[in-house]
């Protein structure tokens, strides 16, 4: 079984994001890179995916620029047996782009299940995995909290959670592509001997070109990123616990007007 | 412009507000959207009530779209929109929204912005604004393909919705090959008010010490219909799940409303809940960070402060 992974380097969620001069992104000198930790979800479910089958190879794939490679190394260090990097150094390069990347090296290396996080939380689109599968046409279910591949490896039943914590058993012929949620699973620590393995592990790549890509560019484009604008300095309530609540409620009722 | 169409957005027989609030803010900026309402029969009573909103609305109907699914959803627009030259095709921010419009601007070969909090029409384009990183900042997207597709975050845009008379136009709709099959539907155990919906949201953060100690913030939250809301390290914890977090890593929530209570404040915390209208912050650590974005802030111990608060939200209720 080809399990595969789509992952994504992203910023570390500490990261105090600082505008670039010419407002096109975020400034990325000092910024810690880590795995999307959804990504960190699917990585572990395509691990414990071939444990539970005792076959199989889990490659992980990601389609970013040159750092990305370190993410793709920390997932081999996890137990991943393979890694694919699609070199896209476009700042924007966006979803339909990397999508359209992503979907081709399914075809390519005929994935029989795609893992992947629900959302990246740099961008925060949650558009990817409806748009791979699309574009790959085969079925996809996203917000998934519990994956259960069928013995025969021919199906899936997954969860997915939708608003008021309503969830919906799904079943989709494999291959499919499926969006993780928090919750669906622990992701394990790297192991020594994963690390070391991970150094040394021989990457694969491909350029848009090999991709039959070469002519495609963005289909959004993207400009004046800008921080929120600061909140003006509050008021400190005084009193005790009674009298702090009764003026809060006067507050939000008389001058806020929320309630 | 002309060729713009809304994909409604409705549950259990109830049209979601966000559908309304996009329809204002085109028709606010003087554009005649067409709503559109994927369903079966039952589609009938939703269309009948966005005519009310909308100069049209076209209902596609066929059996198979009585129980939402992406591929049904996506084959039955595309089917019925690429014969319209749409210029735009917008819905909601929601948790169907978010899964079949990746589908559908596949289907076009366009791409997609979602979770916008702002649109512009000029001339023949249209310009979005979205946070991206959480709301730790946020962007202006522009469409470079026909039509442009985005969605909108709920409880963003005003509805101020104008009466019409609209006609519904029903058509039967092409749902084409669909392969996922929704094989059951868990209710959740207890109906709780959804968060990225909600007007007023009540949060807890680590402070709270336990699971059974929320039951203070769902007892203030009943009296005023808020949701409530926990912080990662609060859900890390084991004091609440995680479809309950607020932040980077969990939902981003814009109530026009939000009490954070015992909670510090980390920077993916605020990130997910710093657009919100008001914000109240109660804390016994005066220099807990999240004071900074509060508009009200209260330093003292929230086991004494809820119940209080409580008592207060019922006195008012009582007397209006």
């Amino acid at each position: 079984m080809n399990i595969f992974v789509l992952l994504k380097q992203v910023p570390d969620t500490e990261t105090k994001i600082r505008i670039a001069g010419d407002k096109k992104g975020i400034e990325t000198n000092d910024v810690k890179w880590i795995i999307n930790p959804y990504d960190e979800f699917a990585v572990e479910e395509g691990l414990k995916t071939k444990e539970k089958l005792k076959e199989g190879t889990v490659t992980v794939v990601t389609a970013g620029p040159d750092r990305a490679v370190e993410a793709l190394r920390t997932a081999v260090a996890m137990g991943a047996d393979n890694a694919i990097h699609v070199k896209m150094d476009a700042p924007n390069a966006d979803t339909y782009l990397a999508a359209k990347a992503l979907a081709e090296v399914l075809k390519k290396e005929n994935a029989s299940i795609v893992f992947t996080g629900k959302q990246a939380i740099d961008d925060d689109q949650a558009a990817l995995v409806s748009f791979v599968a699309e574009l790959w046409n085969v079925p996809s279910a996203t917000v998934i909290v519990k994956v259960d591949v069928s013995a025969d490896k021919k199906s899936v039943q997954v969860q997915r959670e939708v608003e008021g914590g309503t969830k919906f058993v799904i079943d989709c012929p494999l291959p499919a592509v499926l969006g993780l949620d928090k919750g669906v699973n622990t992701p394990r620590y790297a192991s020594l001997p994963g690390i070391m393995k991970a150094k040394k592990k021989e990457i694969k790549t491909y350029q848009l070109a090999d991709l039959g890509l070469g002519s495609e560019s963005p289909k959004t484009i993207d400009s004046n990123f800008q921080l929120p604008a600061e909140r003006a300095a509050g008021k400190k309530l005084s009193g005790d616990a009674g009298a702090q609540a009764a003026e809060l409620v006067k507050l939000l009722r008389e001058e806020a007007k929320v309630i | 412009m002309a060729n713009i169409f809304i994909v409604a957005d409705h549950k259990d027989g109830q049209l979601k507000r966000v559908t309304l609030e996009l329809l204002s803010e085109f028709q606010k900026q003087g554009a005649d959207p067409v709503a559109v309402v994927l369903g079966g029969p039952e589609g009938q009573a939703i269309a009948d009530t966005l005519a009310k909103s909308a100069s049209k609305v076209v209902f596609l109907e066929n059996a198979g779209l009585t129980q939402y699914t992406n591929e049904a959803y996506a084959n039955a627009l595309h089917a019925y929109l690429s014969k319209q030259s749409p210029h735009i095709v917008a819905t909601g921010a929601t948790s169907t929204g978010k899964d079949f419009l990746p589908r559908l601007a596949a289907k076009f070969a366009v791409g997609i912005a979602v979770d916008c909090t702002e649109f512009k029409l000029g001339g023949d384009k249209v310009t979005v604004q979205r946070p991206v990183y959480a709301g730790k900042c946020s962007k202006t997207v522009e469409f470079a393909g026909t039509p442009a597709v985005f969605s909108v975050r709920p409880n963003v845009l005003p509805a101020n919705n104008a009466a019409k008379s609209g006609t519904v136009e029903k058509i039967a709709a092409d749902i084409g090959q669909v392969r996922s099959k929704i094989s059951s539907v868990m209710a959740a155990a207890s109906k709780k008010v959804e968060l990225t919906e909600a007007d007023i949201i009540i949060s807890g953060g680590r402070s709270l010490k336990s699971a059974d100690n929320f039951k203070i913030l769902f007892d203030c939250a009943s009296v005023i219909g808020a949701a409530v809301g926990a912080s990662r390290a609060a859900v890390d914890a084991g004091f609440a799940p995680h479809d309950m977090q607020v932040g980077q890593t969990g939902k981003t929530v814009s109530p026009k409303l939000y009490i954070a209570c015992g909670i510090s404040g980390a920077i993916q915390h605020l990130a997910g809940m710093r657009t919100s209208k008001v914000i109240v912050a109660i804390n016994k650590d005066p220099e807990a960070p999240i004071f900074q974005k509060a508009d009200y802030s209260i330093v003292g111990d929230l086991f004494e402060i809820i119940p209080k608060l409580t008592e207060e939200f019922k006195k008012l209720k009582a007397s209006s």
